[in-house]
């Protein structure tokens, strides 16, 4: 496994909503990918993005801006 | 990308599936609405479909072979449409939630009663459970054939010749079995068989279905367009367009059409060898690493061709993210919408990483896959 690293993550209450966060961070040039929601935050289906935590801002402000609704934000070592 | 997540949707489907969905949209107009040389192709195409889907289950009329969009639409049909208030049920532990919600919903909604037959530690259940379950008011059998989540089979034989014996209505959910597991509604005395396309079956999503028995009587989930009987407030009686309001999917339906001849030319028996063979292959590649945790009866001569494991305490979606990302390898973690064999097996906090396997996969693919898991358990 790789080593792990503090990583932002932020959760969805739909994955419709998931799929609109990857769709305008690919439209915005934004960083991060998808990944399987991590067990710390809960354990069951879903997909989270994935950034660094110096992403949180520009991340956060760019789904309020667009209307996407981010259920939470965390900081966990993956 | 090697592609191990057959048991969710199998992603390579048969060349000939794909040119039949392909023709069809060229060539199909509404079936069951009018005459007309588009609407008469979508209605042969479809007739033909359930003449091979009630051939493939042994569904004793074509005329009982109802159209979904999936099984978890044809499970809401069944379940909804012949539980009433006062009934019990028995299901299991091994249950997706597409027949648990429905059938909790029945439990709040309407008062029926349930029972679960329990799984062990290992997540094996046994047939003789279910009797003990029986009451004066079951109803109904609601069950499996094979776990999504560790790929046990339960002989549905057994189970259905206790129902029988009892009186009782047997509701199968197929959808990991279609195609993978033979399957006889009349000798294995099955009422309604629900199943799904996309899945062993290598059929387009969007299609699915119900094939119902003899003298089973199922209300309709919804009401609208049937294409006769325009001027009636009722839902037709006649199956299947009792159960079949509005357009259906002929476009979907003329690819699992071309999937069942698919799977029949091959074989149903060739195709569970086969992808039993890989799915051993994988078992006894993994089973020996050091810190691998297998779950389910890999013993078993019935079962889907899955495996699903844990590595340490890794969190499962961490380790198939690594599968994916270094490896190239999709599989699926998590919970995988069967929350009581999670509990049972004690993985509901890491859930598990699931590796199915499907006709397409190859041995190379499988032993490649094995090394990733070597590699991330060292």
């Amino acid at each position: 496994m790789r080593e792990k690293t503090l990583k932002l993550i932020l959760t969805f209450h739909t994955t419709t909503a998931a799929m609109a966060m990857e769709s305008l961070c690919r439209d915005l040039s934004l960083p991060g990918r998808m990944i399987p929601v991590p067990r710390e935050i809960s354990a069951g289906c879903g997909m989270a993005w994935c950034a660094q935590p110096e992403d949180r801002d520009a991340l956060c402000d760019a789904a309020g801006t667009a209307g996407i609704r981010i259920s939470g934000v965390f900081e966990i070592m993956l | 990308m090697i592609y191990l997540d057959n048991a969710a949707t199998t992603l390579h489907k048969p060349p000939a599936v794909i040119e039949a969905v392909v023709e069809a949209m060229r060539s199909h107009a509404n079936p069951g609405r009018g005459t007309n040389e588009g609407a008469m192709s979508a209605a042969r195409t479809t007739h033909r479909a359930r003449e091979k889907t009630a051939k493939l289950f042994g569904c004793p009329e074509v005329e009982r072979v109802v159209f979904t969009s999936n099984s978890t639409e044809a499970l809401n049909i069944a379940i909804q449409g012949l539980l009433k208030a006062g009934d019990h049920v028995i299901s299991t532990d091994l249950e997706h939630n597409s027949v648990l919600r429905p059938l909790y919903l029945m439990e709040r909604e309407r008062g029926v009663a349930l029972s679960f037959v329990r799984a062990d530690g290992a997540g094996r259940i046994a047939c003789k459970d279910f009797e003990s379950l029986i009451r004066p008011e079951t109803r109904a059998i609601v069950c499996t054939h094979a776990s999504n989540l560790t790929g046990d089979a339960i002989d549905i034989r057994t189970v259905g010749n206790l129902a029988r014996r009892h009186g009782l209505l047997f509701i199968l959910d197929a959808s990991q079995s279609a195609g993978c597991l033979p399957i006889d509604m009349e000798e294995d005395s099955i009422d309604v068989v629900c199943f799904t396309g996309h899945k062993g079956l290598m059929a387009p999503q969007g299609t699915g279905g119900l094939c119902i028995g003899e003298h089973v009587d199922i209300r309709p989930l919804k009401v609208g367009g049937s294409g006769i009987r325009s001027f009636s407030r009722e839902q037709p009686e006649e199956y299947p367009v009792r159960l079949e309001a509005g357009t259906l999917n002929s476009h979907g339906i003329a690819g699992l059409l071309a999937a069942i001849d698919f799977v029949q030319d091959i074989g149903i028996d060739r195709i569970h060898e086969k992808e039993n063979r890989l799915m051993r292959q994988f078992y006894e590649g993994v089973s020996v690493i050091d810190g691998v945790t297998v779950y389910g009866d890999l013993k078993a001569p019935a079962r889907t061709a899955i495996v699903s494991l844990n590595i340490r305490d890794f969190d499962s979606g961490a380790v198939s993210d690594e599968l994916s990302v270094s490896y190239g390898i999709a599989t699926r973690p998590g919970a995988h919408c069967a929350p009581r064999l999670h509990e049972a097996l004690g993985t509901v906090s890491q859930g598990a990483v699931r590796f199915s396997f499907g006709w397409f996969n190859t041995e190379e693919e499988v032993e490649r896959a094995v090394e990733a898991v070597r590699e991330i358990a060292t």
